[in-house]
């Protein structure tokens, strides 16, 4: 049906059951969730081996560091830059599952594994990139191939107005969503978002990660400048992670803020119910 | 039926999830065929698709000026053994390098032997697993200068180094692939920051191995040894820390 010039007589109505998603969107959509879940809670005990960062191609102990999470006085701190804030509890100290005070940056809850232990973490978050590195990558050529990303991601001229973007912004901010057939169509906010996402957060997570391997250091120099050093690498993978954290509860609360049964619903069979009209 | 998932039953879900997450992949992680097969394919993808990528790359080289201030130690940083005590008394003058195994004629270097061939020297960045790097000069000799005089059997397909440090009294060891005991920045350093190695940096020669972590730099090196296979030093997985922890043999990543 897509380019049928008849369509637009049959535009789907309110209530209508509609198909959705690709499966090649709800096949990567998923695989994600597990994937990058498993990758965000492994990166974190990683970064509990040394919950330190800097910029540069060096950075030790005895360097300065831009970040750091640690413990003072038996109380745990984030410091960024000149500024520290007290996170006791939280991170730096926190207490363990059988009330135990452990002097860690991220808590066990949000580690895997929940114990120290670099070694396995390390061994969930090597294998898990490779998933999701491939993941991306077969699912970036076949929606560049099957038109997904033109047709569906690609702004339009009349949606790049600032008028446009700010209506859009008003209306989101007060939850107030697409209805009938617009909701079919993915708004500027969600296209910006997506294109950010896919085509910058998540390369760039890619290319920082690669920057931490001596050998892939060794084999694409390149990465080094790039990023101006491994440490500097370190630093934005860790940043970059953050803001796709970000994004992660934006897109949740999206969900659970837009009947989240029909939204579930469309990225596992891939039936969409229209949203009906305001009454 | 929209009933299904409501708000309440989707925060609720998400809530459980994450503790369900965590328990479940501490006891995926705890199973031996798992760790084996899924969380050991990450380090052979990557060790394959480095060798095929870039097996002969070459490490960046710095200049002078973008040396670290301070190079911190890690590791052990005096060894406890009776034999490399007396060494270090005597400065290291009637230590000897043991090379043999898998090789045609054995031999024994003194300090003055390995200091007295060619050498190189390089300025490149130490990676700690843990995350930190420093960047630091070293000076030694070409470890393919010594294998290319024992000459290899066929055989061989791994060197390894015996050091005479230990933890909790298993000695350290690490070992290596041809394809690193042959890279041409591949050295047994005994000088580092235009000095004489020193005893906590790992006197009187350690391995730079410069395309992996810190781990595989193994100091205190006492004897080298061509190998068929590595299952059957140690616990079999090829070095002190893959056998005790569980990290990667492959420590290029």
């Amino acid at each position: 049906m897509p380019g049928d010039t008849t369509t637009r007589e049959s535009l789907p109505k309110a209530d209508d059951l509609v198909a959705r998603h690709r499966l090649s969107t709800r096949l990567w959509h998923w695989v994600n969730a597990g994937t990058v879940l498993i990758l965000l809670m492994s990166g974190l005990m990683i970064f509990n081996a040394h919950p330190r960062l800097y910029w540069g191609q060096f950075g030790a102990n005895r360097d300065h560091a831009w970040l750091q999470i640690g413990v003072n006085d038996d109380k745990g701190y984030l410091r960024i830059g000149s500024k520290q804030i007290s996170t006791d509890g939280v991170l730096g100290r926190w207490e363990d599952a059988d009330g135990r005070s452990r002097n860690r940056a991220f808590p066990s809850w949000s580690t895997i594994p929940s114990n120290y232990d670099l070694a396995l973490a390390r061994r969930w978050h090597l294998s898990f990139a490779w998933l999701f590195a491939i993941g991306i990558t077969g699912y970036s050529l076949w929606s560049l191939l099957n038109g997904h990303i033109w047709r569906d991601l690609r702004p339009r001229r009349s949606e790049l107005s600032p008028r446009h973007i700010w209506t859009e912004i008003r209306h989101h901010a007060r939850l107030n969503f697409p209805k009938g057939a617009a909701a079919l169509r993915y708004n500027i906010l969600q296209k910006a978002s997506y294109i950010v996402v896919i085509f910058g957060l998540i390369p760039l997570m890619i290319l920082s990660g690669l920057t931490m391997s001596p050998s892939m250091d060794a084999t694409w120099p390149w990465l080094l400048d790039v990023f101006g050093g491994r440490q500097s690498a370190r630093s934005v993978h860790f940043i970059v992670a953050a803001l796709l954290v970000g994004f992660f509860v934006v897109h949740i609360v999206m969900v659970v803020l837009t009947n989240p049964f029909n939204q579930i619903r469309a990225m596992i069979t891939g039936a969409f119910r229209v949203p009906k009209e305001k009454r | 039926m929209s009933r299904l998932i409501t708000r309440r039953r989707m925060l609720t879900g998400i809530g459980l999830a994450a503790p369900a997450v965590v328990i479940g992949c501490d006891r995926l992680g705890s199973s031996p065929s798992f760790r084996d097969i899924v969380l050991s394919s990450g380090e052979w993808l990557s060790s394959r698709v480095h060798r095929l990528i870039g097996s002969n790359a070459l490490a960046r080289e710095f200049d002078p000026d973008q040396m670290s201030p301070v190079f911190r130690t890690n590791g052990n940083t005096q060894p406890r053994s009776p034999v490399y005590r007396q060494h270090q008394v005597t400065r290291f003058v009637d230590w000897r390098l043991d090379v043999g195994g898998l090789v045609n004629t054995p031999r024994s270097y003194s300090l003055a032997d390995l200091r007295g061939k060619a050498s190189r020297t390089q300025i490149t960045r130490h990676d700690c697993v843990e995350g930190w790097s420093a960047i630091g000069k070293w000076t030694g000799v070409p470890l393919r200068t010594l294998l290319h005089e024992v000459q290899l059997k066929p055989a061989a397909r791994f060197i390894v180094f015996h050091c005479a440090d230990d933890f909790r009294g298993t000695a350290y060891y690490e070992s290596i692939d041809l394809i690193d005991a042959f890279h041409p920045q591949t050295i047994l350093a005994y000088g580092m920051n235009d000095g004489v190695l020193s005893v906590d940096h790992g006197a009187p020669v350690r391995l730079r191995v410069e395309r992996q972590l810190g781990y595989k730099q193994a100091k205190f090196i006492m004897g080298i040894e061509a190998v068929a296979s590595i299952a059957d030093i140690g616990r079999g997985r090829g070095g002190y820390w893959e056998d005790v922890g569980f990290y990667d043999w492959y420590a290029g990543i």
